[in-house]
């Protein structure tokens, strides 16, 4: 016997998939994109080293996500293949952030607005450093399929809004361990965070205007975020930083699911 | 075709579907969602190599420190030469480099798709292939392109680079076939490699230092020009030089040009006290 069928409307239909696709966002931890002097700084709340929320996309364009961590990935990947292959079939510089934002967006549309798919719980920024300052580019995502051109900063995630406040009060276009230390610390305003973010749970990575190579996306590894963020050698007597404690119900967030 | 790319919007992908998804060779890919970006393949009657120019010669040594390789600038067509200043070493990502001999249009085409094979395994995994894998990877590309060589469009590379898990430089050749073999000390490929194999010979020693390694290139390309005619010499009055790339830990760079003019001026003035080089000991 199948299950009676009744009338939705569209707006409770639009109304009950936006909340459930919040709700899954919002149980994960935040990630900042912000423009720093010499480019492009993201950084994340991640405990696992190799479950990355920030990822290189091409040349001058990198990624970062929050949410389901499966469909996340499958539109990084995605979105690295639409590159790759935009680059070799015209010229890599053919390949550019506003494109791959747009195609990100049709894709999150579609799968929003079908009715059979539950909707991606996954929000995304996309960004490209430019040769001057004044090209750089941060396009925000969300799970709908709108796209909105950040001009400093973006932040998303559980508590976007409070970190998003924070970082707005300490802002300024700055040189990259500064930017770093107002990132960092912008992340503590997460009202589940009871001190600090320590080191080891922090992912960063740059996309470095002044980079040698045609690519311009790096990791910052762990002991060149200490360098930055703990100058002082850990001794006995400093306070030791505490991990992050996960918001009460989260109960789903067992291995990474929602980053 | 954007959105093509993409996972389909509607229903969870199936098994097939997940697993066809499932690669991360960028050539794999490609062949798949759109086969006609990738060279023509497949045997033929023909004989057509003298539609295309051939690219000559390249050398590669290790050091110290890493690897350097060196090529020629010169393509030819029969016995004309079609372009003075072809670049036939490329860094093929942050820690290799490669060279290649053959015919210049479909090996430039075959340096262009692995250094985008090589990248895009390393943005999809999160880490790049080990040294062994991307030369592997190389051979099989090598081998795809069996039939076109077999009608005289051969393509022969050298790969070299730093191995990271070894903590040394190391070099590979390869065979039309596909076949790839690793070298000790030095190699090269190409019409002059014969000579530029004997200057290495006598010149090389395991100890040298990248910036005499780049000297011991130079030697040797000049020695390949002067026997060879399709390998082009140092081009004075135009400033045509070799291009040289050194792999170390630190990376894959190109020395700048400035450098290898001086080295090559140097290595000039000295052939014009000796026109055959410099003499080894006995």
């Amino acid at each position: 016997m199948s299950a009676p069928m009744f009338y939705v409307s569209p707006e409770q239909q639009v109304k009950d998939r936006a909340e459930f696709a919040r709700a899954g966002i919002a149980r994960g931890r935040s990630v900042i994109v912000q423009r720093y002097r010499d480019g492009i700084l993201f950084v994340a709340e991640n405990l696992s080293q190799s479950l990355h929320k920030v990822s290189e996309i091409y040349d001058r364009i990198g990624f970062a996500a929050v949410g389901r961590y499966n469909e996340f990935d499958n539109l990084r990947i995605a979105g690295i293949r639409h590159a790759d292959i935009r680059g070799y079939a015209y010229d890599r510089r053919d390949v550019t952030g506003r494109m791959l934002a747009n195609a990100y967006a049709q894709v999150l549309g579609t799968i929003f607005s079908a009715v059979a798919e539950k909707p991606y719980e996954v929000e995304l920024a996309v960004a490209e450093v430019g040769p001057s300052p004044d090209q750089d580019q941060i396009f925000r995502l969300t799970f709908d399929g709108s796209i909105a051109d950040e001009r400093d900063f973006c932040v998303m995630g559980g508590a976007a809004e409070q970190i998003s406040a924070a970082l707005a009060e300490t802002y300024t276009v700055a040189s990259l361990p500064q930017a770093l230390t107002t990132a960092v610390r912008a992340l503590a305003s997460d009202p589940g965070q009871d001190g600090p973010v320590g080191v080891e749970a922090i992912e960063a990575a740059v996309l470095d205007r002044d980079r040698r190579q045609t690519r311009k996306f790096a990791r910052l590894s762990r002991a060149q975020l200490a360098a930055v963020l703990d100058p002082a050698p850990p001794g006995p007597t400093s306070p030791p930083a505490r991990q992050p404690r996960r918001r009460a119900g989260t109960g789903t967030d067992q291995n990474g699911q929602h980053g | 075709m954007s959105t093509s790319l993409f996972l389909p919007p509607a229903g969870p992908p199936s098994a097939l579907e997940m697993a066809a998804a499932d690669t991360s060779s960028f050539t794999q890919f490609v062949a798949r969602v759109q086969p006609s970006l990738l060279r023509a393949g497949g045997p033929a009657n023909l004989t057509a190599d003298a539609l295309a120019p051939r690219a000559t010669t390249i050398v590669a040594l290790t050091t110290a420190e890493g690897v350097v390789m060196a090529g020629d600038r010169r393509a030819t067509m029969g016995s004309m030469i079609a372009q003075r200043d072809i670049q036939k070493v490329y860094p093929a990502d942050e820690f290799s480099a490669i060279g290649i001999a053959g015919s210049a249009g479909l090996a430039v085409d075959l340096v262009k798709l692995f250094r985008v094979e090589l990248e895009h395994y390393e943005k999809i995994e999160g880490s790049p292939l080990t040294l062994d894998g991307k030369a592997n990877r190389l051979a099989t590309m090598i081998r795809g392109n069996l039939g076109l060589a077999l009608q005289g469009f051969v393509v022969v590379p050298l790969f070299a680079g730093w191995d990271s898990q070894a903590g040394r430089g190391r070099i590979f050749s390869y065979d039309a076939t596909g076949g790839c073999y690793e070298e000790t000390g030095y190699s090269s490929v190409g019409s002059g490699s014969v000579f530029a194999r004997g200057a290495l010979k006598k010149l090389y020693r395991p100890d040298f230092s990248t910036a005499k390694a780049v000297s011991a290139v130079v030697q040797a390309l000049f020695d390949a020009a002067d026997d060879d005619s399709a390998t082009g010499g140092p081009d004075l009055a135009r400033r045509i030089f070799p291009v040289v790339i050194a792999v170390t830990a630190a990376g894959s760079c190109q020395i700048p040009e400035a450098e290898v003019a001086k080295v090559t001026d140097k290595v000039v003035a000295s052939r014009q006290r000796r026109p055959d080089g410099p003499e080894a000991k006995l």
